[in-house]
């Protein structure tokens, strides 16, 4: 029997659903969640299945609701929180980063906050600035807060669901892209841990290490390099925190070659701790230096050759593969 | 472990007037000397960082607490010491918290400003103004959603009323009709600014805007306070939705206590009229003789047998351990 494909968002959909069927204290907050099932249609039947006081329609008051759902994180529901578009995130900084994410080391682990954000990142929608961005290093840099970047339609449902089930603050990154994306998803119930990277493809000669968006990108990229005679292997880390540092030290040895990709502003962003984790961990390895690839340092402009010149393809990632490999 | 005074169990709060007065005397006089005895740890340099005393402000705390059982939550602020203690906090672990001691509320971790504690409902005292709106809101939330029947109240100065998440979790609150009381404590200065200063129209209008129950009263007056606070906490338990009361108080030191020189901000002889036509324990002591409900004398032992509790706490405090350093990765994550 071929496997079940569910598309990137009907994954979404269904840890939400199972994990609301199996704990009656998850519970959905955000903007248009419920009958409408968000701008996305991601949420869609949820209201019809788990009603208004399960799945709650908020006014556009993504701070207030945010700060609510902290409130009630600690008063013993699961709230699982809906912000539109990743950009909005900077409405709900203070409650993210001053109340949630420092609740249990304020109070000597009295309270917890056991809440999920999820949240969209990805360019390339023709969305312009403030619709485009991809954020998510802005929360990791925070500690007390866990930071997810799903990139399959398996492991959105995975590790969703962990991320619902774990007892502290977890913000869950959707690539905005990637939800009409296709690939097997098992129906069964099945989490996948917090902090396990992933080899997305195994290789010899270089490694790419891409997040969300750029997974996608480099397993392009790597079948663009195996017709040159380049093995690249991908490796995807699935949660900025924690970070599974060992696997991507441990394929930097093999391959002696990284490049890091993600969608984030290279600027002071993602690639830079990535590449840095590597960089300590594999240096006596390496045979050049790991290299950075991310969004360019502009507001994402709205015509579309100038925001596709924006963000790494599989063109100037297979590219800058070739130059390390010394193969140009 | 001293407790200042222990509340009544739920279910069991058949007491008499004259001992619903006494306590809550008792209790606004183990705030006045809890500050007084942080006034003093901190002038000695024994406390770190910043210290928010609560003192001329009492009436506000204890009005309100007195009204909420113990399962009941509430938020707090910077400036504390007194919502925590009329919650139920027992000074001892307050002052070991204020001075980072592992034997504190927050095992040294929160400090004056953080004070947190689930036994008494306290959901912790925030340090960001306006910081746990939020918090107390959604606190309501679940106390609605679960059917438990409690209340949450918000404590928050009248520089909160700045903060634009106020007003959205207020629409929230009375959209959804939850439990939650936004107590304003108006002890008229943000910092070194007059509220007038920083504070346009109306401040019950934002409250009855949105449609929530509003009310001000003389903060100074904790009968008054603890009247109409009970009438909104039942309301509120009944399913009636939210309120917002507006307690006119004031601070009787500086914005902290480092705080000296106030001349720039407010005149002396303001600071004389409240501390003296104004004290909430003058208040309430006044009235408690002029119902023969207590004398001078057991006035006075009421208030010698808390300052004894509280120079102990601080001895428990002074001589409690630091935590060790390894504490320092804990509690980052649950
Ligand atoms: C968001 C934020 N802005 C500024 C401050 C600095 N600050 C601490 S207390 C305070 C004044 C608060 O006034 P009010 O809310 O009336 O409380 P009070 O100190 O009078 O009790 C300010 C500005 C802060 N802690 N948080």
């Amino acid at each position: 029997m071929p496997e079940r494909e569910l598309t990137f968002a009907q994954a979404v959909r269904e840890a939400l659903a199972e994990e609301m069927r199996r704990d009656s204290h998850v519970c959905i907050f955000g903007e248009d969640v419920a009958e409408a099932g968000t701008p996305f249609k991601v949420l869609s039947g949820l209201v019809e299945e788990f009603g208004a006081g399960r799945v709650v329609d908020t006014p556009i008051s993504e701070a207030g609701f945010t700060g609510v759902a902290v409130g009630a994180a600690m008063t013993g529901m699961r709230p699982v929180v809906d912000i539109m578009f990743g950009d909005f995130i900077t409405l709900t900084m203070d409650q993210m980063v001053n109340q949630a994410a420092k609740v249990h080391y304020m109070s000597g682990g009295h309270w917890r906050v056991p809440m999920v954000m999820r949240t969209t990142l990805g360019a390339t929608r023709r969305s312009a600035a403030q619709h485009s961005q991809s954020l998510h290093a802005w929360f990791s840099h925070v500690p007390g807060l866990k930071v997810v970047l799903p990139s399959t339609p398996y492991d959105a449902k995975g590790l969703l669901k962990t991320a619902i089930r774990d007892e502290n603050p977890v913000v869950f990154f959707e690539d905005k892209m990637m939800y009409k994306l296709k690939g097997p998803v098992p129906e069964e119930d099945y989490t996948i841990p917090l902090g396990v990277a992933d080899v997305k493809r195994a290789g010899d000669d270089i490694t790419l290490v891409a997040t969300s968006s750029m997974v996608q990108v480099a397993l392009g990229a790597a079948i663009l390099l195996e017709k040159e005679g380049i093995s690249a292997e991908v490796v995807d880390p699935r949660t900025m925190w924690p970070l599974d540092e060992k696997t991507l030290i441990d394929s930097a040895k093999k391959t002696s070659r990284v490049i890091v990709l993600d969608e984030g502003y290279g600027r002071y962003g993602v690639t830079a701790e990535l590449a840095a984790v590597i960089a300590e961990g594999a240096f006596y390895d390496l045979d050049s230096p790991v290299k950075r690839m991310g969004a360019m340092h502009v507001p994402i402009p709205f015509s579309p050759p100038l925001e596709d010149a924006t963000v790494p393809t599989e063109q100037t990632v297979s590219e800058a593969a070739r130059q390390l490999c010394n193969k140009t | 472990m001293t407790t200042a005074v222990s509340k009544p169990e739920i279910g069991r709060e058949t007491v008499t007037d004259q001992e619903k007065w006494l306590r809550a005397h008792r209790q606004m006089v183990s705030i006045r000397l809890f500050e007084e005895q942080v006034n003093e740890v901190y002038t000695r340099a024994l406390m770190p960082g910043l210290a928010h005393l609560y003192s001329g402000e009492e009436a506000v705390a204890v009005g309100i607490c007195e009204a909420l059982r113990v399962d009941d939550y509430i938020t707090s602020t910077h400036r504390g010491h007194g919502h925590c203690l009329a919650k139920g906090a027992s000074p001892d672990r307050m002052f070991a918290e204020l001075l980072g001691k592992e034997a504190g509320y927050c095992r040294g971790k929160g400090g004056s400003m953080h004070i947190a504690d689930p036994a008494t409902g306290n959901l912790g005292a925030n340090a960001i103004v306006g910081g746990s709106v939020g918090i107390a809101t959604g606190a309501a939330f679940s106390a609605k959603a679960l059917g438990t029947d409690r209340v949450a109240v918000c404590f928050f100065g009248e520089g909160a009323l700045g903060q634009g998440s106020l007003y959205e979790v207020m629409n929230l609150a009375q959209l959804w009709k939850l439990p939650v009381i936004y107590v304003c404590e108006n002890n008229q200065y943000n910092e070194y600014t007059h509220y007038a200063e920083t504070t346009a129209g109306s401040i019950l209008g934002r409250a009855t805007a949105f449609g929530l129950e509003a009310a001000s009263v003389d903060g100074q007056d904790v009968r008054a306070v603890n009247e109409i606070a009970t009438r909104l906490v039942k309301r509120a338990r009944a399913g009636a939705g939210p309120a917002f009361l507006q307690c006119d108080t004031y601070r009787y030191s500086g914005h902290h206590v480092g705080d000296i020189n106030r001349d720039y901000y407010r005149s002396k002889q303001e600071e004389h009229l409240w501390k003296t036509d104004r004290d909430p324990i003058k208040v309430l002591s006044k009235w408690l003789l002029e119902q023969g409900y207590a004398d001078t004398a057991s006035l006075d032992q009421i208030h010698s047998g808390v300052r004894a509790i509280m120079e102990s706490a601080v001895k428990f405090a002074i001589a409690a351990p630091y935590p060790s350093v390894d504490e320092v990765e804990k509690h980052v994550y649950a």
